[in-house]
C-alpha cells in the first residue's frame, strides 16, 4: 500500500474494523489509525474489545481504559483522540433498556440469572456488542471517525454474523416452546413436563432450567425492537463508509489467518481496504542474507573476529526478513500488492504514545517495502 | 540472572495434565509441541491436545498421537456416556445443546477440562499436553468449574465440575505452564494471569517459558563497533552500525523484560531461544526440545 491509499483510510472512513487473529498487533494499529486520524485534524474514537487492555498500555494510560470514552491528551494533534474499553454486560443492559416496555420489565430481565449469563457469555456476544457500540459512536457527535478493533476471533465473519445472532437465538424452536406458556397462560411447571425441557433440566439442573424459562418470558415483546436494531448495524457494518483492516504480523501461521480473513470479507462482497502487517524486521543495507555470511566468514578468515560478527547480524537480521518477506508473499496475492504495507519491527517495545507515533511516521510518510 | 529452572523438562512435566497458556502471538503452540517432543524423547507416552481448532500444532508434531477436542462435540459424548444417548441426538438437532451451553456458562469448558480429566484417568498417558486458549479466556476457563459449582447445584454437569475441580487442585495431575514474550506488554500479561490463577483458580503453576529470546552472535559494543567500521565505504559501515545498535537495543529490552519477570513473578523461568525464522517447522521443534532437555539427568 502506498503512503496515499493509506491517507484514505483515514480520510474517506467513518468507521474501521480491523481484523485479525490475536497478538498481532491488531490494537496497536487501532491506536495508530486513530492517532494519526486526530494528528490530521479529526475527531477519532477508538474502541478496544481485548480483556488484556493493550490499548491502555499502547496509550500509556496507567489506571487502564474505562468503559466511557476517555480523551487522549495529545499536544501535536489539531484533532481528537478518544478511547474506550467495551463493557459487553453494560452495553447489552443498555439495549434491554431502550427497547423494553417498562421498568418492571427492564429490571426483570436485568436481574435474572440466565440473562446475566447470556450478556456475559452467549457465543457472539462481544462481537454484537462490539458492532453495536460501533453504531453508537458513530451517531455521537463528538467524533467523526470510529476504530474498533475486533474480537481475536478465527472467523471474520462473526462480526458480521453478530448482530443476528440474538436474532437466530430468539427463533430458536426452544425459546418458542419456552414462550408458549406465557401465552396460553400455562404455568411453567407445565412446560418443564415437556420431555426436551425435562432432559435440559437433568443435565443442568433444575434451578437453571427455570431461570430460563424466567428470562424468556421476561423478554416477550421486545424481540422486534431487538431485530430492527441489529439490522441497523448490519447495515453500517456493510456501508461503503466502513473500511476493513486485516491486521497480521510477519509470521507464516499468522499469515494464513489474515489469508483466511480476507477470503472470507471477499466472499461477503466486502473490499478489504488494507492488510498490514506488523514486526517485520527492517533492512539494513543493501544485498542479502547470503552476501553479508560471506562478508563475515570473509573478514573471520582475514583473522577479524569483531568485524566478522558485525557482518553476522547483518546476515541474521537480512535473513529473518527475507524469511518474513516470504511468507508475506500469499497475503499480497489475496489483497493485491498496493494493498499490503509491511510495518517494521521495531528496536523496543510499542507500549507508549512516541511508539505508536513512531509506527505512525511508517504507516503513512515513508512506505517500508518497495513493492 | 533470572532464577532458571534447573531441570527444565522435569518441572515442567511434573504433573501429567500440563495446560499451557499464554496471550497470542507468544508461541503458546510452540511451547506445547516442545514440551511434547521432549517428554516423547524421554521415553514418556505423551497425547497432545488441541482446542482452538488450529491444525497448526499437528504440522510441528507429525508423530505425535494430537487429540482435538471441540466443545460441542464433549458435550455430545458426555450426554453420550451420562446416560442420555437416546435424547443426544435430538437435543443436538434442535440446537438444545447451545440452549445449555448458554444456560450454564461455562459448561464448554467444563465438557472439555472433563474430557482431559477422562484421558488422565484411563492411564494411557504419562503426560498431556494442552494447548490452552489465550490468556485472557485461560483464566475463565479454568475458574469455570468453580463458577459453575456455584450456580448449579445438581445433576450430572454438577458433578462433572467438581472432578474437574479435584483435577485443577492436585498439583501432581495438573499444572499450568505460563509462555510469554521477553517484551514488556506480554510480561505484563503473563504477569497477572499468574497472580489471577493462584487467587481465582488454586491451581499449581508450573515455570514460565520465556520464549524467543536472543541468544545468537555476540556483538562488539557501540565504540568498539564504530572502530571496527572505521574505513569502510560508509552505507556499509552504516548498515553494520545500524544492525548492530537494533540488535543491543532489542537485546536490552529482553533482559530488562527478563530481570522484571524475574522480579515480580516468582517462579523459575525457562528461557527457549529465538530461530531465524518466520514460522517454525518440526525440526526447530525437535532442536528447542534439546534445550529443555540439557540436564536430562536430573532428579526423577
Amino acid at each position: 500500500m502506498s503512503a496515499p491509499a493509506a491517507d484514505d483510510l483515514i480520510e474517506a472512513s467513518s468507521v474501521i474494523v480491523c481484523c485479525g487473529s490475536g497478538g498481532v498487533g491488531k490494537t496497536t494499529t487501532a491506536a495508530v489509525l486513530g492517532l494519526e486520524a486526530a494528528r490530521r485534524g479529526r475527531r477519532a474514537v477508538v474502541v478496544t474489545i481485548d480483556p488484556a487492555r493493550r490499548l491502555a498500555d499502547a496509550l500509556g494510560l496507567v489506571d487502564g481504559l474505562a468503559s466511557e470514552p476517555q480523551r487522549i491528551e495529545l499536544d501535536d494533534s489539531t484533532g481528537e483522540l478518544w478511547a474506550m474499553m467495551l463493557d459487553t454486560a453494560a452495553t447489552f443492559d443498555g439495549i434491554v433498556r431502550a427497547n423494553a416496555e417498562n421498568d418492571e420489565q427492564v429490571d426483570r430481565i436485568l436481574d435474572n440469572a440466565f440473562y446475566r449469563n447470556i450478556a456475559g457469555a452467549l457465543s457472539g456476544t462481544q462481537e454484537y456488542m462490539a458492532a453495536e457500540m460501533l453504531h453508537a459512536l458513530h451517531a455521537d457527535d463528538r467524533f467523526d471517525l470510529v476504530v474498533v478493533d475486533t474480537p481475536p476471533s478465527r472467523n471474520a465473519l462473526d462480526f458480521l454474523d453478530a448482530p443476528g445472532v440474538l436474532s437466530r437465538f430468539l427463533d430458536h424452536r426452544l425459546f418458542k416452546l419456552l414462550m408458549l406458556p406465557a401465552r396460553s397462560g400455562l404455568k411453567v411447571i407445565g412446560t418443564a413436563t415437556q420431555p426436551i425441557l425435562r432432559a435440559v433440566g437433568r443435565v443442568v439442573g433444575s434451578d437453571v432450567l427455570a431461570d430460563s424459562v424466567a428470562f424468556f418470558q421476561a423478554f416477550a415483546g421486545m424481540e422486534t425492537g431487538f431485530r430492527e436494531r441489529a439490522d441497523d448495524v448490519i447495515a453500517l457494518i456493510r456501508a461503503p463508509e466502513t473500511s476493513f483492516v486485516v491486521v497480521a504480523s510477519a509470521r507464516h501461521d499468522t499469515i494464513a489467518e489474515a489469508v483466511w480473513f480476507v477470503d472470507q470479507l471477499v466472499e461477503q462482497g466486502i473490499d478489504v481496504t488494507a492488510a498490514i502487517v506488523n514486526r517485520a524486521h527492517p533492512a539494513f543495507g543493501e544485498g542479502s542474507a547470503d552476501d553479508a555470511l560471506d562478508a563475515s566468514v570473509d573478514a573471520a578468515a582475514a583473522g577479524a573476529p569483531g568485524l566478522a560478527a558485525l557482518w553476522r547480524n547483518v546476515a541474521d537480521l537480512r535473513t529473518l526478513r527475507e524469511r518474513e518477506l516470504a511468507v508475506i508473499d500469499p497475503l499480497a496475492k489475496v489483497a493485491g500488492d498496493e494493498r499490503v504495507v509491511v510495518l517494521p519491527l521495531l528496536d523496543r517495545d510499542v507500549h507508549d504514545l512516541d511508539g505508536l507515533r513512531t509506527i505512525a511516521a511508517h504507516l503513512f510518510d515513508h512506505p517500508i517495502v518497495e513493492r | 540472572m533470572p532464577p532458571e529452572s534447573e531441570y527444565p523438562l522435569q518441572s515442567l512435566t511434573a504433573a501429567r495434565v500440563v495446560v499451557v497458556a499464554g496471550k497470542g502471538g507468544v508461541g503458546k503452540t510452540t511451547v506445547t509441541a516442545v514440551i511434547a517432543r521432549a517428554a516423547s524423547r524421554a521415553g514418556q507416552r505423551v497425547l497432545v491436545v488441541e482446542l482452538d481448532g488450529k491444525p497448526a500444532l499437528a504440522e510441528l508434531v507429525p508423530d505425535l498421537e494430537v487429540l482435538p477436542i471441540s466443545a460441542p462435540d464433549a458435550l455430545d459424548e458426555y450426554l453420550r456416556d451420562n446416560g442420555f444417548a437416546r435424547i443426544a441426538k435430538r437435543l443436538n438437532r434442535t440446537g438444545v445443546i447451545d440452549m445449555v451451553g448458554t444456560a450454564a456458562p461455562g459448561i464448554d469448558d467444563i465438557v472439555v477440562l472433563g474430557k482431559i480429566k477422562q484421558l488422565d484417568r484411563s492411564g494411557q498417558y504419562d503426560l498431556i499436553v494442552v494447548d490452552g486458549p489465550a490468556a485472557g479466556h485461560a483464566i475463565t476457563f479454568l475458574t469455570s468449574a468453580a463458577g459453575l459449582a456455584d450456580s448449579v447445584r445438581s445433576g450430572p454437569v454438577r458433578a462433572q465440575a467438581d472432578d474437574v475441580l479435584e483435577l485443577l487442585h492436585d498439583p501432581q495431575r495438573c499444572q499450568v505452564v505460563l509462555v510469554t514474550l521477553a517484551e514488556t506488554t506480554p510480561v505484563n500479561e503473563v504477569i497477572e494471569t499468574a497472580f489471577a490463577l493462584e487467587d481465582q483458580v488454586g491451581v499449581q503453576l508450573g515455570p514460565v517459558v520465556v520464549n524467543g529470546v536472543d541468544d545468537g552472535v555476540d556483538l562488539p559494543d557501540e565504540s568498539a563497533t564504530a572502530s571496527l567500521v572505521a574505513g569502510l565505504e560508509p552505507e556499509v559501515a552504516e548498515a553494520l552500525v545500524d544492525a548492530a545498535a537494533f540488535r543491543r537495543s532489542r537485546r536490552q529490552m529482553e533482559a530488562q523484560e527478563l530481570a522484571r519477570l524475574t522480579d515480580q513473578l516468582p517462579i523459575p523461568q525457562i528461557v527457549l531461544p529465538a530461530k531465524l525464522v518466520a514460522g517454525l517447522t518440526p525440526d526447530d521443534i525437535d532442536e528447542l526440545a534439546t534445550v529443555l532437555a540439557v540436564h536430562e539427568d536430573g532428579p526423577t
